[in-house]
């Protein structure tokens, strides 16, 4: 049986939305026991929230000053020497998870599989390539650890109501000081997340405009809604990077996904396509968008998103 | 710096609706266009224009593949590289092993500075730079959209989940490129001419002293699931009742 050690993600503060959905991945492992190693500089919160998560048995607390950044270079060696007894090591698929775990990976001298979407078996996964145009049937050896990384919008976060066990390790390992962190710049504001929001809105190039822009977030805030964008729109300038929603952007599930003037490259269908609720309005009938939406509306956004947000009343 | 190694692999052009062949053995490549992973041609755009500005006085291109990457090598010699390493494999190769190829390259070729695309499109991996540096014992710095080289070090701009964010490296490292860190130049004719008198290596994972190993099995392909077919509404009127029905407005 499996004994799965999972690598929180988090701000310092706050456990990001991630790691509850690793957990869910790590529970769908055949498994006597899930544990959630925390590293920070101080854990005693993130700890706590970590405990919560239902089907976690133990969370490691692994404090040191270095790891106030979450640098992989740091994090990583760590993990390794926390990995002894662990069958698999489970990351999530963020920019955080796709950093850290193929270091810690091949630190082990071991193999990742990246962006796990079904577990077959305690050895056996799905996952997609080819930016999700193919899903393959990966096997990997019992005789080794197995480090994967988890696609969050494949799964549900678990809930809040469990109770582990904290335990304290005293951080060990050797740390560089070749990679130091300079800044992290966020720019996204008040606005829901958006890879943990329900609604997400997002725009395309045919906003035209940064300042057209904000047709999209007059509506998302009267929807309550997160914003996202097309990699055109944020190529052209109209939006910064973290909110491209995409194969190379961020991949997400929300309930409703309303895509408004973005006419559906793959690597954008990507990104999406589990989401509960897609709605597209762009003025090409033909565009692959519709092929995917569950409801299409064909004709101007500049007329129809204003009218749209006044009837919502 | 004297050197930039960078790592090209030959993938599916990225133009291509890729399709799993009916017996779920893989995906259809007969007949099927190959070219440079385009984050891998980012990758080589930004060590020419480093050697360009005088921070470079070598950029050496590496793959690890069939014969056939000789053609996405040449491409590379076109843009600007001025030669390459080919080990070639005629089996699958592992994000673990091509970055064990790699740093046996490094040990021969002493780069200062190792860039590579954060993915290749086909296997969408992102391992085997993060890998690379662990092995070889460095900094690594994924999803870049911006270097700047200082001397010993590199300040390193990362597009994140959560904005952007900013690291200091020591050199040699390794750095993964983001779409957004440049846009790739056109190859001209005289150019690809020119590419067909420089240098290009062939080895073998065995001169490399490293063992192709493989640790996971691919044992099914199959196409995705498709989203079922939706409905088209005529104004926004019923737009909003159609979201009602579904309890979303």
């Amino acid at each position: 049986m499996g004994k799965i050690l999972v690598i929180a993600e988090h701000d310092g503060t706050s456990l990001n939305a991630s790691t509850a959905k690793c957990v869910a991945c790590a529970t769908a492992i055949d498994n006597d026991g899930v544990d959630i190693a925390v590293l920070s500089a101080d854990g005693a919160s993130l700890c706590q929230q970590a405990a919560a998560l239902a089907g976690v048995a133990r969370v490691l607390k692994v404090d040191h000053d270095v790891f106030s950044a979450q640098l992989a270079a740091t994090l990583a060696p760590q993990i390794v020497s926390l990995a002894d007894g662990y069958t698999h090591i489970l990351g999530p698929s963020t920019t955080f998870g796709k950093d850290l775990m193929p270091r810690v990976a091949a630190l082990l001298g071991v193999a990742q599989i990246s962006d796990i979407m079904e577990v077959k078996g305690p050895y056996s996964f799905l996952r997609p390539i080819y930016a999700g145009n193919a899903i393959v049937t990966v096997e990997a050896s019992a005789e080794r650890k197995l480090v994967a990384t988890v696609r969050t919008a494949s799964y549900r976060a678990v809930s809040s109501d469990g109770s582990a066990a904290v335990e304290s390790v005293d951080a060990g390992a050797d740390f560089p000081t070749h990679t130091r962190l300079v800044e992290i710049k966020a720019s996204s504001g008040d606005r829901p997340d958006l890879q943990t929001a329900t609604k997400v809105i997002s725009g395309g190039r045919a906003l035209a405009s940064e300042e057209n822009f904000s047709l999209i977030y007059s509506l998302a805030d009267k929807l309550g809604a997160g914003v996202g964008a097309s990699r055109a729109a944020v190529d052209a300038g109209y939006v910064p990077n973290d909110m491209q929603v995409g194969q190379t952007g961020k991949i997400i599930a929300p309930d409703l996904y309303v895509a408004i003037g973005i006419s559906g490259a793959i690597q954008h269908l990507t990104g999406i396509k589990d989401a509960g609720t897609i709605v597209a309005i762009n003025k090409d009938p033909e565009a692959p968008i519709f092929e995917v939406a569950d409801i299409g509306l064909v004709g101007d956004l500049f007329e129809i998103v204003p009218e749209l947000e006044k009837q919502l009343g | 710096m004297q050197k930039i190694l960078v790592g090209l692999k030959r993938v599916i052009d990225y133009n291509v609706r890729v399709r799993v062949k009916p017996d779920g053995s893989g995906v259809v490549t007969d007949g099927v266009k190959m070219s440079v992973n385009p984050f891998d041609e980012i990758a080589l755009e930004e060590a020419l224009r480093i050697k360009e500005r005088g921070g470079a006085s070598e950029v050496i291109v590496m793959s690890i593949g069939s014969a056939e990457a000789q053609q996405q090598l040449r491409t590379g010699l076109a843009m600007g590289a001025d030669r390459a390493i080919l080990v070639e494999s005629d089996e699958a190769v592992e994000p673990l092993s091509a970055a064990r190829a790699m740093l046996a390259a490094i040990e021969r070729e002493q780069p200062g500075l190792v860039i590579l695309g954060k993915q290749a499109i086909d296997d969408d991996n992102s391992q085997t730079g993060q890998m690379l540096a662990a092995l070889w014992n460095r900094p690594q710095a994924t999803f870049a959209s911006k270097i700047v080289l200082d001397g010993e070090t590199a300040t390193v701009t990362r597009e994140v989940d959560a904005g952007l964010e900013t690291i200091a490296i020591d050199l040699p490292a390794v750095v993964t490129v983001d779409l957004r860190m440049n846009e790739p130049r056109y190859v001209k004719l005289p150019d690809i001419m020119k590419a067909k008198r420089k240098p290009l290596e062939t080895v073998s994972f065995a001169d490399l002293g490293v063992e192709n190993e493989h640790h996971l099995t691919a044992t099914h392909f199959a196409p995705p699931a498709q989203r079922e077919k939706g409905i088209m509404v005529e104004d926004v009127g019923a737009l909003i009742q159609a979201l009602k029905d579904k309890g979303l407005a």
